[in-house]
């Protein structure tokens, strides 16, 4: 196990991140965050506190929210059903707004795919931009990242861990050589 | 071959006896017997082994004629020898109902035909089993298979005035009423027990008391007439106490109980396989500890199966549409051992008496039922207490599957069954297929 | 977990994970776009051997909503009413590869023995059995009960509910006994002694014929269809006395406290058991109910069909 990311750098990465989003899409007031939950979630309540820090606007006129993606996942029938997570769609909505989808973990593509299909039935987007604070390549479907805290080039054998302190008590992504018992 | 000598067993009363039977009757017992034939006999070891007296039961329904696609006479007559039976008795709710002379000779004589077991028919009640007017019971009587046992069995003689008639006239002839004490009223689409788990299961409840109103009707009825009453499987623990009162004051009544009452709970529903729905039905384990109980003292009189086949396509459903009734002659004695013997509650000589005497007294079949002794018919039953067997639906004799057992590893495995001094039962396996078989 | 036969197979977990993923699905049903892939290729049969359009259209909707494939089999005009048994309407209904089948059936235990017989492999789903248990019905109670009284998430610790009228013959009793009580809410039955069942006293519940006197103490009512057939079997002397002691009426209303909610699982007798005036009042959540029914249907397919099916274990990995 080795830790890729200590807290300073996750920190960073974000407010990075931030400035990108704010640069790329001319502000604040087009946008809406959704993260997908659960770090996901965290991930996009924490851009937009920086977010609106940099604006320098009350943290209420930032569109934030979440998308559970599980009814639209592909692997369904080949695992347990999950419980589903809360969607939570601000106010403005999605229509005509510049979604940001926030994930922690970019890996296959294939959660990304399924939040596009979800993102679908709930409305017509003006743009739909990704926003990871690690990407681990091995992409499986055709899908990219417009905001990218980290490139982390691992082997798929490993698996790649983010910590967040809302969660797991301490910011941190680790790599972890998967061992087969 | 019609001599054979059981060498190595013990009777009912425990005492270690070898057992010569010779032309149909029983002409030899005890150790070193000296009789001539004893020499001559064919020697079968059945060491270890109980003999005890042909098994008499005097509630069957043999379903012939009428439903034949779940039992014949035959059929049944096959099943009642593997289960160590010498006699049975055919209800009457077939189809024709037994009500007339002509049907009840009819039943007698396929019964003689098979040839495996006495068949003794039962009368009905009333016309059709219908409760209203009383069927020809004086020419049941008369006729050559001389009914003495009466009963509308399915169906609850229910009108006080049709009892206390019934139970008149067939003291003519030493009749005696078979009562299915079941207050119709109370138990209209009745499916189980009522009480905590048909409540549960949302099947409709069956009252006991629907069953001891009648029961104490009765036998203040029979009372008061001065004839005999016979009550068909009792199932509650009040119906118990009713009959030993009654008893206690001497009243003419007698009793049984089915194997599956004395081993089977309420609990079984739980399933919702119908293999458990029958009339009456599985009561609480309080009922079944008051059954036993009152079958070792005496209370009840008699151990009878209500052995009653159904096709699958009956059994095959949901429980409110599926028939009531169990098979029960292959599985009996095992039952009764379990529950009775196994458990200290009574002896093999008790079991004796209220499997083979009492039920042969109650219906007067008076070549049945002698026991043990020297000169009797040789009606024997050879059991092995000691080993035990699984019960399995498709090896059963009887045309039809309906057992509550299968599956279950019962004590006591028949080994021998002598009917009229020829083995219908030899090594547990039936090996005299019947005269029209 | 792969049938939902009683609320009895249910722990506090299942319970609860149902009624979440029920509150998730409920805000898609909001959503301009209804549909959802997630049974996308899966086939599923109502199968109704009782006439209940309310429960089938629910279930139909539910299940279109997840994008299965759903077929309606009702006994009415098919080869059941020719007396086809349950048996081999269930082997018709294999050989088609249904996924689920959906059943509704007047013989208590139709939907537990149908799950036990092996005539069919997909998942079973009790949709009311005679009067043994109507499952989904009592989620979707607690559920309205929940998102009105309760938090969001959690149980219905401290809250008192009345179940008012013919328990005797009630499935939605029955189930709703089973899941009030597991999620920890108090449930007193109020009934005549003659439309209760035996041995209620060991129920996990009070039990009172006094209705006035509990009406005061309870954050819901729960109204049941009383038939008039009962009379004939003498289970009370007239509706009008039956009204007269058990019908939620104008008077009735006033004894609840104000924050109080009245339900009933439908189709009413309105004038027997509850007034119209009940039944439209602003405490009434009887309209709601059935919206509710949809998503907490829609949870429970999610939850038996969705996914490879694991024979241990709750319902969620």
């Amino acid at each position: 196990m080795s830790v890729a990311l200590p807290a300073a750098d996750i920190s960073r990465a974000l407010t990075r991140i931030a400035h990108e989003i704010l640069e790329r899409n001319e502000g604040a007031t087009q946008i809406t965050l959704l993260g997908i939950p659960t770090r996901g979630a965290h991930l996009a309540k924490r851009l937009a506190q920086i977010i609106a820090t940099i604006e320098k606007v009350p943290l209420s006129e930032i569109a934030v929210g979440t998308l559970d993606i599980t009814m639209h996942r592909d692997d369904l029938r080949l695992r347990a059903p999950r419980a589903l997570m809360p969607t939570m769609i601000p106010p403005v909505g999605i229509e005509s707004r510049h979604v940001i989808l926030v994930d922690d973990v970019f890996f296959s593509g294939r959660t990304i795919r399924a939040a596009l299909d979800a993102l679908g039935e709930m409305g017509r987007p003006k743009s739909v931009q990704l926003a990871v604070l690690v990407d681990r390549g091995h992409r499986e479907l055709p899908i990219r990242a417009d905001f990218v805290g980290k490139n982390l080039p691992t082997a798929h054998s490993q698996s790649v861990k983010v910590h967040l302190t809302e969660i797991d008590g301490v910011d941190e992504v680790i790599i972890e050589d998967e061992v087969s018992a | 071959m019609t001599k054979y000598l059981l060498t190595g067993a013990r009777l009912a009363n425990n005492q270690q006896a070898d057992v010569l039977i010779s032309d149909g009757v029983i002409v030899g017992i005890g150790e070193n017997i000296s009789h001539p034939d004893a020499t001559r006999a064919s020697k079968i070891d059945v060491a270890g082994c109980k003999i005890l007296p042909g098994l008499v039961d005097l509630h069957t329904h043999l379903r012939e004629p009428g439903r034949e696609d779940s039992e014949t006479v035959h059929s049944a007559s096959r099943a009642a020898a593997k289960g160590g039976f010498t006699a049975v008795s055919a209800m009457a709710n077939t189809f024709p109902v037994a009500d007339t002379a002509g049907v009840v000779e009819q039943v007698y004589r396929l019964g003689q035909s098979a040839g495996l077991v006495d068949v003794f028919p039962i009368g009905a009640v009333t016309q059709g089993i219908a409760g209203k007017a009383l069927a020809e019971l004086g020419a049941m009587a008369q006729s050559a298979a001389r009914v003495r046992v009466f009963s509308d069995d399915g169906n609850c003689v229910f009108d006080p005035m049709v009892m206390r008639r019934a139970l008149e006239y067939v003291k003519q002839f030493d009749g005696v009423i078979a009562q299915h004490a079941q207050e119709p009223t109370l138990t209209h689409g009745a499916q189980m027990n009522e009480g905590t788990i048909s409540s549960i299961l949302g099947l409709k409840g069956w009252p006991a008391v629907a069953e001891e109103a009648i029961i104490a009707r009765d036998v203040l009825l029979v009372d008061h007439v001065k004839s005999r009453l016979h009550i068909c499987h009792v199932t509650t623990a009040g119906g118990v106490e009713i009959i030993r009162w009654a008893k206690a004051r001497g009243i003419e009544v007698t009793a049984e109980v089915t194997p599956h009452h004395l081993l089977l709970t309420d609990e079984m529903a739980k399933t919702y396989n119908p293999i458990f729905k029958v009339n009456p039905p599985l009561r609480t384990e309080a009922d079944v500890m008051a059954l036993r109980e009152g079958l070792a003292d005496g209370t009840i009189d008699i151990v009878a199966t209500d052995h009653a086949p159904h096709p699958a396509e009956d059994k095959e459903c949901e429980w409110q549409n599926a028939a009531f009734g169990m098979i029960g002659l292959e599985t009996a004695l095992s039952i009764v051992q379990k529950t009775m013997i196994d458990t200290a509650l009574m002896t093999w000589e008790t079991l004796a008496e209220r499997m083979s005497t009492a039920p042969a007294k109650i219906g007067r079949y008076s070549a049945q039922g002698q026991g043990i002794t020297l000169g009797s018919p040789a009606h024997v039953t050879v059991i092995n207490p000691s080993q035990s067997w699984r019960v399995d639906r498709d090896l059963v004799s009887s045309r039809s599957r309906n057992t509550p057992f299968h599956g279950m590893e019962l004590p006591g495995k028949i080994v021998a069954t002598f009917f009229n001094g020829i083995p219908t039962v030899l090594d547990s396996r039936l090996v005299k297929a019947g005269n029209n078989g | 977990m792969r049938h939902l036969l009683s609320i009895a197979d249910l722990n506090r977990a299942d319970a609860l994970s149902i009624l979440d993923t029920a509150v998730e699905l409920a805000r898609i049903s909001d959503a301009p776009v209804k549909k959802l892939p997630t049974l996308r290729g899966k086939t599923i049969v109502n199968l109704f051997f009782e006439d209940s359009t309310r429960t089938r259209i629910s279930f139909e909707a539910a299940a279109k909503r997840l994008s299965a494939d759903v077929i309606n089999f009702s006994a009415k005009g098919s080869s059941v009413s020719k007396g086809e048994s349950l048996k081999d309407t269930a082997q018709t209904l294999q050989a088609m590869g249904a996924d689920a089948v959906i059943i509704r059936h007047s013989a208590s235990g139709a939907a537990q023995w149908l799950a036990d017989s092996h005539w069919i492999g997909g998942s079973v789903i009790n949709a009311g059995d005679g009067t043994h248990e109507h499952p989904t019905q009592a989620l979707l109670d607690a559920f309205t009960i929940r998102k009105h009284l309760g938090s969001t998430s959690g149980d219905l610790k401290g809250l008192h509910i009345a179940i008012v009228g013919d328990i005797l013959h009630s499935r939605v009793a029955r189930s709703n006994v089973l899941l009030l009580s597991l999620l920890g809410a108090e449930v007193t039955l109020v009934a005549p002694p003659t439309l209760l069942p035996m041995g209620v006293q060991t129920w996990p519940v009070k039990v009172s014929y006094d209705f006035d006197s509990v009406l005061p103490h309870v954050d819901a009512v729960m109204m049941l269809r009383v038939q008039q057939e009962r009379m004939q079997d003498l289970f009370f002397p007239t509706a009008r006395e039956y009204s007269h002691f058990f019908g939620l009426n104008r008077d009735r209303l006033s004894l609840m406290k104000k924050s109080s909610i009245i339900m009933h699982p439908g189709p009413m007798n309105r004038g027997l058991e509850i007034t119209a005036e009940c039944a439209d009042s602003a405490r009434s959540v009887i309209v709601e109910q059935v919206a509710n029914g949809v998503s907490v249907r829609m949870a429970v397919l999610y939850l038996l069909l969705a996914g490879a099916q694991q024979e241990q274990g709750g319902l969620l990995a």
